[in-house]
């Protein structure tokens, strides 16, 4: 692929006027078929068109969007990035996840602002220290970056930090994954789709799925508000709505959706360069490179497609991240929000073949699954091209809800971000 | 008094009492009535912030919640606010503000050099370089920064916060001429109304324009007669500096009211919080919330002095201040000839651009008479000036298209105000799902006047649209009285004359980017959202590279994104977008409108939440017996629960092994009360019983107890407890400690969704009872004397029993139950009595040598016997056959119980299980981290199979070794049976990067027949 993304571009495009740029995609008028129709134009979406075509060779392939891509829980998400899951089968997942962020700004040309800068899981109570030496012993265990720190060395870290023995939920220390942190939401969904579309990709946006053709127990096709689009092979990762799409396939997927909610600070001069997160208290914080406190909690307890919530989450949100920070009380929230999230039984993510021949789900990411982008597509492309799951997301079958074979990770993930 | 101030009749600032306050170092005057905005205008700073990418000199454009550039550090030490709008404090005496941005000065700010190069930093440049990811984190470095406005305190706050819930019937959000308008006909009407206003004082742009003309009077005497009407209706509350930054579904408004900010430090009342945050659930809403005049995009509009030119005249008929001597006034629009001829009349030189080449004749009459030169056809191509704007040069528009069709005059100005309309403030109508309306006559997104009746909601004046002040107050009579008759009420007396002195509007000119000739790119820059350095070319730039969606373009150019959230740009950039797309505006749509309107503080979020009542503690009623006994607390879910009783010089562990003996050898006693309690009544109880736990309840006679396990959906142990037959339809059961709010949920949820036609009632008890359990061989002895009326002997009062009584004069229930396997007696009495009966078994105990102990002791027991805890020895993902307790299932049930079915699938009832077991190490003093995971070899290089990890691991002083219990794939197979380590049961558990050789036994290691519990 050509590198078109430089200093050297912006310098000569900026002489005349940055009027040289061309589309960072190309918007695609849908045609009547396709080899592969990837439903949903999130960052999981178009990673997996992305990698059907670097990886698998796959050429003709759309990728629909109701609305504008990356518009859904890809813009909406607290973009925090990890790998350290309890148990093997999460950890190792997000581990390939994790291996392809570290070069993922210079494989899609794109600047996806991966910092990492570290995410801190504060214990508050003897379980969760518990919980956090098992979860760092299994990490180091898969191979991957994790340490216990104390109190006195999380208070080292991070000076901000409430660590007084009088605190409500007084800090007794932290599991600390120096290679997690954040990254740019927008510029991962912009940046799969540029450089799917230099492979040829049609990005469809403002194109909804309505329908399902199944014929013989197969997918033929779907209906969608811009026409009938013919393809045997469907691959739907619509995180919210998921379970809506399953259903046109007759399919009952074993998922909730909830509004999950966030909220932004003004801009402030840097006063948190880490990602913290406590389950205990239910909040967890990192500081935007503009300069916002980004802040995010659990989950409304009510299902609902509206994407917003109720304000009593806000407010205890509010209150969660003064226990952590105190000093944060006279900072104000600028602007909050909501995504409607996919939640499984296990909070984890079915990445999965189903009954129909050719129709394939990519989903039940909850609040967790942006940090997954990269390898969540990757895995998912494998999976459609051979039309058999990677080894990494074998354990993420659908089946496991019948067989029970279920990977729990609330107990060590809880607030899974 | 400075060469800024005019005196102004009706100015609301009191020029009778100066204040001093500083900005960045240096003393300034101003007066009690001034913002900081104001009053620094008035001592002539023009320039007071540099912008976000470019380091361009910034001044104030605004006068509320949409200034984007005047972003203060205000106080200083706990004090300090970070980015408070300069327009939005009120001045008092002492006021200390900083600036937010230029760095190392304002005169000189590094990034204005950075700004030399702004050709090559357009929108989303830094998508496309700094792409080595090894070199990142020292651009991000820098990038931060150079980012952020002020600074968060450093210091916990010294101020408390506040909630409050209210009702309306009717809530009004805009105290100006049409909210007023609309609160005296409810008012009147003798319904409940709260009407709302960001502001110090109600009036709205009745402030700005006191001399235009209601019914015959002054605007600013309706004002008064109107305010003094609503302070006396005892059914209005009337809240000032109160601000709703929220609508939510079902009409609740969230509203901070400021009760201290405007204070000075010291005279800030103690016991008052700083700010409240309103929860107002009303059944009619009306949004009242008025209009934002957006400024015009033309090349240079960010020089300090160009404002809106509403601002302009707001500054001048508020607060007394003339911005400039010279000031050059650029309009679309009739909205901004009141003000020119304001200015005009209070002694400034005043030319008025109007890109229109039809002007409202009669306006133009006006402000001729008062002295403004006015030109028609004319914009500003650009504005001159770095630091402050000191002219404009106009170019000669084309009648109807906006392109250049010659040049016009240079004007030299100190002041510059623009108009392109007026924007209402859509806001809190869009929160819950509403949508503008985009109304091309007005060139606005409007409120739809009918609002969303049908959900209760109103939109009155400027806010649908309704500009002029008459057409605003006939619109907002005949709306409010439609409301009124909705809650079955009429407007009893008319609102009288509500003739104003405007003539008709004519139609405002539909320009948002003033050209200048050019294409775009290539003249002076022209801001669109000044907080983020957002021109008019990067909106062209995003759409070349295909961020066509409003989304899109708000996200790749950051349009919107500041701390104003748009109020200013948001309309612009729609229009200049829909432009360059070739659509409507209302094709382009808006961006989402989210909470908040303007900035809430976190501490208002949060309220009292916070510190020590961020989530109250639980004590149990011993406390104070604890205390006085020097225990050590761990907090247990909500509760603090005493963790071990340590003596002087004694450490946990030399602590915990005292306990520990003397409940295995003597007598311990144990607060137990923390256990959630839940009592159950009904006639199906049982069969309640039998559906929420694994095990029969069927056969359990009054007076007896029994252990349950409670399962989840798919098998997993959820919880455990004992639960005792009180009588045949009345049962009380016990929870976990953490877990009791979780399971009363739990059962509620089953009850009401799934088995409403059981006749079950559950009531949550736990605080009702204290709890105190008697351990150990003496524990009958320390009972018997101080209860006499229950026989205590083993053959009258068996393990599994309970009986009730007196004890220690009070009336109790004793159950004869264990978590240590030693004899032991569970004394329970009315919370009341709690405190009281611990003391008399203390005393009652002494000649035994009773010895307290905390929950770490209780661990270290119950480990002894493999006893579980849920939630440490269980995670979620074991079956009770995993805990080896199939004696806790009752398959044969008839009905079935939760998780029972999940017993059939495959994986559940599959081989290769993870069970719980014991592990030995072979150094017996070695005490295995919890949380260590067991490995088959020693050998450790990742990935390494995992078999299970170390759940909870003890020195037990018993045994006078360490101890363990671990959950181990197939583990229960593994046990070794005659402790020789070989094959299957040698095993290693890993952790901090140690492996310690371990044997798997069974979990039960002291007592393993279960004797000493049935003595
Ligand atoms: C507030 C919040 C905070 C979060 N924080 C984090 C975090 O810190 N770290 C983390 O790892 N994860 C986080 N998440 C979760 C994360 O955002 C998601 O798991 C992830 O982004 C899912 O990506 P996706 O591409 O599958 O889904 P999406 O980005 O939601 O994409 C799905 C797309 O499918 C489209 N679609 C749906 N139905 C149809 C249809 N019928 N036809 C066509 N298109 C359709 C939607 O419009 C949408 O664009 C958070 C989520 C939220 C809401």
């Amino acid at each position: 692929m050509r590198k078109d993304y430089s200093s050297w571009s912006l310098f000569t495009k900026g002489l005349r006027h940055n009027e040289g740029w061309n589309p960072a995609w190309r918007s695609a008028e849908p045609k009547p078929s396709y080899d592969v129709v990837i439903v949903g134009a999130g960052g999981h979406g178009l990673a997996t068109a992305y990698y059907l075509a670097k990886d698998h060779g796959v050429r003709n392939i759309a990728v629909l969007e109701k609305g504008y891509l990356g518009g859904g829980n890809t813009a909406r998400n607290t973009t925090i990035v990890r790998s350290n899951y309890l148990w093997d089968e999460a950890a190792l997942l997000y581990e390939h996840a994790l291996k392809l962020w570290e070069g993922l700004t210079e494989d899609l040309n794109f600047n996806v602002m991966f910092s990492q800068r570290g995410v801190f899981n504060l214990g508050h109570t003897l379980q969760d220290m518990r919980d956090i030496e098992r979860r760092v012993n299994a990490n180091n265990l898969d191979g991957i970056d994790a340490m216990v720190l104390d109190a006195a060395e999380v208070k080292r870290r991070i000076p901000i930090l409430n660590t007084s023995k009088s605190a409500r939920y007084p800090v007794l220390g932290a599991s600390f994954q120096p290679r997690g942190g954040v990254a740019r939401h927008d510029a991962v969904a912009w940046g799969f789709a540029r450089a799917a579309s230099k492979y040829g990709v049609d990005i469809i946006e403002n194109c909804e799925v309505t329908g399902m053709d199944i014929a013989n127990g197969r997918i033929a096709g779907l209906e969608t508000t811009r026409g009938t689009i013919r393809s045997e092979r469907v691959g739907c990762v619509a995180s919210g709505h998921s379970s809506v799409l399953a259903k046109m396939a007759g399919i009952r997927m074993p998922i909730e959706s909830h509004p999950l909610q966030a909220f932004v600070s003004e801009s402030m001069k840097p006063v948190l360069d880490t990602v913290v997160m406590s389950n205990a208290v239910h909040g967890y914080a990192s500081q935007s490179d503009k300069g916002e406190l980004v802040i995010g909690a659990g989950i409304d307890h009510y299902t609902s497609y509206t994407q917003r919530g109720s304000p009593h989450i806000i407010e205890h949100t509010a209150a969660a991240i003064l226990e952590l920070f105190p000093m944060f009380s006279r900072a104000r929230m600028n602007r909050q929000w909501g995504g409607i999230v996919d939640t499984t039984p296990d909070a984890c993510p079915i990445i999965s073949k189903t009954k129909v021949k050719g129709l394939y789900f990519n989903c039940g990411w909850g609040t967790g699954g942006f940090k997954a982008t990269p390898g969540s597509g990757n895995v998912f492309a494998h999976t459609i091209a051979r039309d058999d799951p990677h080894p990494l997301n074998r354990a993420f079958d659908l089946a496991r809800f019948s067989t029970g074979h279920l990977i729990d990770e609330h107990g060590a993930a809880g607030v899974a971000h | 008094m400075s060469s800024y101030r005019v005196r102004r009749p009706g100015a609301r600032v009191d020029f009778d009492k100066p204040l001093t306050f500083s900005f960045d170092g240096q003393a300034y005057d101003g007066f009690a009535g001034d913002t900081l905005a104001s009053a620094l205008l008035a001592n002539g700073t023009r320039m007071l912030a540099r912008s976000f990418k470019y380091g361009r000199p910034r001044g104030i454009i605004g006068t509320g919640p949409e200034e984007p550039n005047a972003l203060m550090q205000i106080e200083t030490g706990a004090h300090t606010i970070p980015n408070l709008k300069a327009t939005q404090v009120e001045l008092y005496d002492g006021l200390v503000a900083r600036r937010t941005t230029g760095w190392p000065t304002l005169e000189f700010d590094l990034k204005s050099l950075g700004g030399l190069f702004s050709r090559f930093m357009p929108a989303g440049f830094y998508y496309k370089t700094f792409q080595n990811q090894k070199l990142w984190p020292k651009f991000e470095h820098i990038i931060r920064q150079a980012a952020g406005y002020g600074s968060a305190p450093s210091e916990p706050d010294p101020e408390t916060y506040d909630h409050s819930h209210r009702h309306a019937q009717v809530v009004i959000v805009g105290g100006g001429a049409s909210g007023l308008l609309a609160a005296l006909l409810a008012g009147r009407a003798g319904l409940k109304v709260v009407l709302l206003d960001e502001q110090n004082e109600c009036g709205g742009w009745l402030l700005s324009s006191p001399h235009s003309v209601i019914g015959g009077e002054q605007a600013s005497a309706w004002l008064k007669s109107a305010v003094g009407e609503l302070q006396s209706l005892p059914n209005v509350q009337v809240l000032t500096r109160t601000s709703a930054f929220a609508l939510h579904d079902m009409n609740l408004v969230l509203a901070v009211e400021q009760l201290q900010d405007h204070l000075p430090i010291a005279d800030r009342a103690a016991h008052q919080p700083r700010q409240r945050l309103h929860r107002i659930r009303a059944e009619r809403v009306v949004l009242a919330t008025g209009a934002i005049e957006r400024p015009l995009v033309f090349g240079n509009n960010d020089v300090p002095g160009i404002m809106t030119a509403s601002a302009l005249t707001t500054y001048l008929n508020r607060y007394g201040v003339a911005v400039g001597k010279r000031i050059l006034l650029q309009t679309s629009n009739d909205h901004v000839y009141q003000g020119a001829a304001d200015l005009a009349r209070a002694g400034c030189e005043v030319v008025l651009a109007d890109t229109r080449t039809r002007i409202n004749p009669a306006w133009e009459k006006r402000v001729r008479a008062a002295g403004v030169d006015v030109r028609t056809g004319f914009g500003i191509a650009y504005a001159r000036g770095r630091r402050a704007v000191t002219g404009a040069q106009l170019v000669k528009l084309d009648a109807q298209r906006n392109v250049v069709v010659g040049s016009g005059p240079s004007i030299d100005c100190d002041a510059l105000g623009s108009s392109g309309g007026l924007s209402p403030t859509v806001h809190l109508y869009c929160h819950d799902g509403g949508r503008p309306h985009w109304d091309e006559e007005r060139l606005a997104f409007v409120v739809p006047e009918a609002g969303r009746a049908k959900s209760g909601i109103y939109g009155v004046g400027a806010v649908t649209g309704e500009f002029g002040l008459q057409n605003a107050l006939e619109q907002t009579e005949r709306i409010t009285r439609e409301l009124l008759s909705s809650l079955g009420k009429s407007a009893p007396t008319s609102s009288g004359n509500l003739k104003t002195d405007e003539p008709d509007a004519t139609p405002a000119r539909r320009i948002f980017r003033v050209p200048d000739g050019r294409a775009e790119g290539h003249g002076k820059k022209a801001f669109v959202d000044f907080q983020n350095d957002v021109s008019a070319a990067d909106i062209h730039l995003a759409v070349r590279e295909n961020y066509r969606s409003i989304e899109h373009i708000k996200r790749y150019t950051a349009l919107g994104f500041g701390t104003d959230q748009g109020k200013l740009s948001n309309v612009n950039g729609f229009a200049i977008a829909a432009d360059v797309l070739g659509k409507s505006i209302p094709e382009v749509g808006t961006t989402t409108y989210r909470p908040a309107y303007s900035p809430v503080t976190f501490g208002t979020l949060a309220g009292a939440h916070a510190g020590d009542t961020f989530e109250p503690r639980r004590y149990s009623p011993m406390q104070a017996a604890h205390v006085a006994r020097g225990a050590e607390f761990e907090p247990v879910g909500q509760w603090l629960r005493p963790w071990y009783f340590p003596q002087t010089g004694e450490d946990l562990h030399a602590a915990v092994r005292r306990e520990c003996l003397a409940a295995r050898r003597g007598v311990g006693i144990m607060d137990a009360s923390t256990l959630g309690k839940i009592d159950l009544r009904g006639k199906d109880v049982r069969e309640f019983l039998n559906r929420v736990y694994a095990n029969a309840w069927t056969q359990l006679a009054p007076g007896k107890c029994r252990y349950g396990l409670m399962l989840d959906e798919n098998g997993m142990v959820m919880d455990d407890g004992v639960t005792a037959c009180v009588a045949d339809n009345h049962f009380l059961m016990t929870t976990t400690t953490g877990g009791a709010a979780r399971v009363m949920t739990w059962l509620e949820k089953w009850h009401q969704t799934e088995w409403p036609d059981l006749d079950v009632y559950m009531t949550s008890v736990t605080d009702h009872w204290a709890t105190a359990a008697v351990v150990g061989p003496k524990s009958r002895q320390v009972l018997a004397k101080i209860c006499s009326d229950i026989d205590l002997s083993p053959s009258a009062f068996k393990f599994m029993d309970w009986r009730e009584g007196t004890v220690a004069g009070v009336p109790a229930r004793v159950f004869r139950i264990s978590f240590s396997g030693e004899l032991a007696f569970e004394v329970n009495v009315d919370a009341n009595y709690g405190h009281h009966v611990w003391e008399a078994l203390m005393d009652g105990g002494r000649e035994f040598d009773i010895t307290p102990y905390g929950t770490e002791t209780m661990h270290v027991l119950r480990a002894e016997k493999g006893f579980i805890i849920v939630g440490q020895d269980t995670d979620g993902s074991m079956t009770p056959l995993d805990l080896d307790m199939a004696w806790a299932v009752g398959m044969k049930k008839p009905f079935s119980f939760i998780g029972k079915r999940s017993f059939a699938r495959s994986d559940t009832a599959g081989p290769n299980r993870k069970q719980l077991v014991g592990l030995l190490t072979d150094d017996p003093q070695i005490v295995l981290a919890e949380g260590a995971q067991v490995i088959e070899r020693a050998d450790v290089t990742p990935p390494a199979a995992m078999l299970g990890h170390v759940t909870s691991s003890y020195y037990s002083p018993e045994l006078g070794r360490s101890i363990a219990l671990a959950v181990v794939r197939d583990g229960i197979a593994r046990r070794s049976e005659d402790g020789h380590k070989s094959g299957r049961d040698l095993l290693y558990a890993y952790a901090g990067g140690k492996a310690h050789k371990v044997t798997v036994v069974s979990p039960v290691f002291v007592d393993p027949k279960g004797d000493r519990q049935n003595v």
